[in-house]
């Protein structure tokens, strides 16, 4: 048997930890790299705040996929949050732990079920039922958000439950002892105590739905515009990228380096909140 | 996961470009060529390449997608020998790419089956798609309004169809899907949506309709009387030479043009 030396296995490790690191600055490197020129030459505003999305006559405006980035997400949070923390809560508190323990990775493998999936799902099973009991194409807003709200379910879930496990057993007791009911104890101690951990679930949940793109682009019907109703196709700012990406030379593909920019500095922005609300519940709870 | 289509075909095209450069420079004593281009063309460069390397085995023929825009560019840059493309106007960047037509393909208007008009003028369609027609009853059919359903922008197959129908922009309600497939299934599902796909992935499940009064076949389009349709071209950087001549040669031979018809595609060469 070769016998690795302490060091050499440090070094190794160092090495594939900083490839890691290395590949991360890399890829934010390039991006603003191709994009920033672009950001820069037509403006912030008019880029970022201008309706008309029009490559082939050189205009580039990312508010409607800007706008129904948002609303998408806004809805998909609506329905994954509420759903993925009652879950949570139900899981920790009001089932044996024998039984959580086989649920939860059951959640977790939700998970792993590719996006294409859920898109197709989407297309072939709710596009069709919003067209027939709400009107409109179908391919909606309102499809979009509900496909993404199931998937971040997995996400929301097993973060909360982690946050909520981690409440000190003697906060329940205390609770009790002093007289408060099971969903009181619930509501005025354990949610108060697993608070940011529960935000922080729901962050990685909102960075998940702003970022996901395949299913989206099946289930949302990608019409470029600002959307008056749950029911009209809008596109996001993840499927313009993928949509156009193929086609796309010079200016234009300048312009799809721009719009992952504003993507990565939104995405960035969600994972740094939820950063700060885990280590905010370290710290809370060292103190 | 999070890998639509078009990136992978970007990857698979960079991929490709390497592999493919790194093979050539081994196979010493053989020439080969390589294409690159239409989605559209690119399963009967495909074909056409494997019927090609039997008869020619000291030719290596190498064909990869990317669509219209990667061909140019890469006829351009020197990256392939032939660049494929499916635009009825070349762009001006193209200027100095030497175009040869090699088939023909028809882009038909398609609805539900169950909407009842039969066809519809070039005015209307661009009434449908410019927005400006929105209810179904405007041009006699039910009470409905129109899902339009359109290819995304860069698409050969959009630019094709907005340059032959000419002056309007598409409206911005309208649905877009990124490919021919996608297209026939969302106006496959929806009763009240249009759409336009090429000419050879017509099927069952959708209606095509007659554009100012003529049907989409192969004997209408080959008459010039069906109204929109593309040509497709393979372009070289100058006139082409060598490998690359001879396999433009043989996609317009009597044989292979007979596979291109066979297999959906509208020969150039009768």
């Amino acid at each position: 048997m070769i016998r690795i030396g302490e060091k050499t296995v440090r070094r190794l490790l160092m090495a594939a930890a900083f490839s890691a690191i290395g590949g991360l600055l890399l890829i934010a490197l390039f991006i603003f790299k191709e994009g920033l020129s672009f950001f820069i030459e037509t403006g912030f505003r008019r880029f970022l705040f201008s309706d008309v999305w029009d490559p082939q006559s050189g205009r580039f405006g990312i508010f409607p996929m800007l706008v129904a980035s948002l609303w998408v997400t806004l809805g998909a949070m609506t329905l994954g949050a509420p759903l993925g923390v009652s879950v949570a809560i139900f899981l920790v508190e009001f089932v044996p732990r024998s039984v959580m323990r086989v649920v939860k990775p059951t959640i977790e493998l939700l998970a792993g079920i590719p996006s294409v999936v859920y898109g197709f799902i989407g297309v072939m099973v709710l596009a069709p039922f919003i067209r027939s009991s709400f009107g409109g194409p179908g391919l909606s807003l309102l499809a979009a958000s509900f496909i993404l709200g199931v998937m971040i379910l997995p996400t929301i879930i097993s973060i909360s439950v982690d946050a909520i496990t981690a409440v000190p057993a003697s906060y329940r007791e205390g609770s009790f002892a002093l007289g408060a009911t099971r969903w009181q104890t619930v509501r005025m101690v354990v949610l108060k105590a697993a608070r940011s951990g529960i935000i922080a679930s729901v962050i990685l949940g909102m960075g998940r739905a702003v970022g996901e793109t395949m299913a989206v682009i099946m289930v949302a019907g990608n019409a470029v515009k600002i959307p008056h109703s749950p029911l009209d196709s809008v596109r996001t700012l993840t499927a313009n990228i993928a949509l156009e990406m193929g086609y796309a030379t010079g200016r234009h593909r300048e312009a799809l380096f721009a719009t992952g920019i504003v993507l990565f500095v939104v995405i960035m922005i969600l994972n740094t909140a939820a950063g700060v609300m885990v280590r905010k519940r370290v710290s809370g709870k060292r103190g | 996961m999070k890998t639509p289509k078009s990136l992978i075909r970007i990857l698979s095209f960079s991929v490709l470009s390497l592999l493919s450069a790194w093979t050539a420079g081994c196979r010493s004593g053989k020439s080969s060529v390589t294409l690159a281009g239409s989605t559209a063309f690119q399963p009967f460069a495909e074909k056409l390449a494997e019927r090609y390397m039997l008869i020619h085995p000291e030719i290596g023929v190498t064909v990869q997608g990317g669509g219209s825009a990667v061909g140019i560019q890469s006829a351009l840059s020197g990256a392939a020998d032939i660049g494929m493309a499916d635009l009825v106007r070349l762009p001006a960047e193209a200027a100095e790419l030497q175009p040869v037509t090699v088939a023909k393909d028809g882009i038909v208007i398609v609805v539900h089956p169950s909407n009842p008009l039969s066809g519809l003028t070039l005015d209307q369609i661009r009434g449908l798609f410019n927005g400006t027609i929105r209810n179904w009853k405007e041009l006699g059919g039910s009470d409905a309004a129109v899902t339009v359903v359109s290819r995304e922008a860069g698409s050969g197959t959009r630019t094709s169809f907005e340059q032959i129908v000419g002056g309007f922009s598409l409206t911005g309600d309208a649905i877009i899907q990124d490919s021919n497939g996608t297209i026939r299934e969302t106006v496959a599902n929806d009763a009240s949506a249009v759409g336009y796909l090429s000419h050879g992935l017509l099927n069952e499940k959708i209606k095509a309709l007659q554009v100012d009064g003529v049907d989409c076949t192969v004997e209408a389009i080959q008459a010039g009387r069906y109204s929109l349709v593309r040509p497709i071209f393979l372009l070289t950087r100058g006139a082409p030479t060598g490998a690359a001549a001879a396999f433009i040669e043989y996609v317009r031979s009597p044989d292979a043009q007979k596979v291109i018809g066979e297999s959906g595609l509208i020969p150039a060469i009768q």
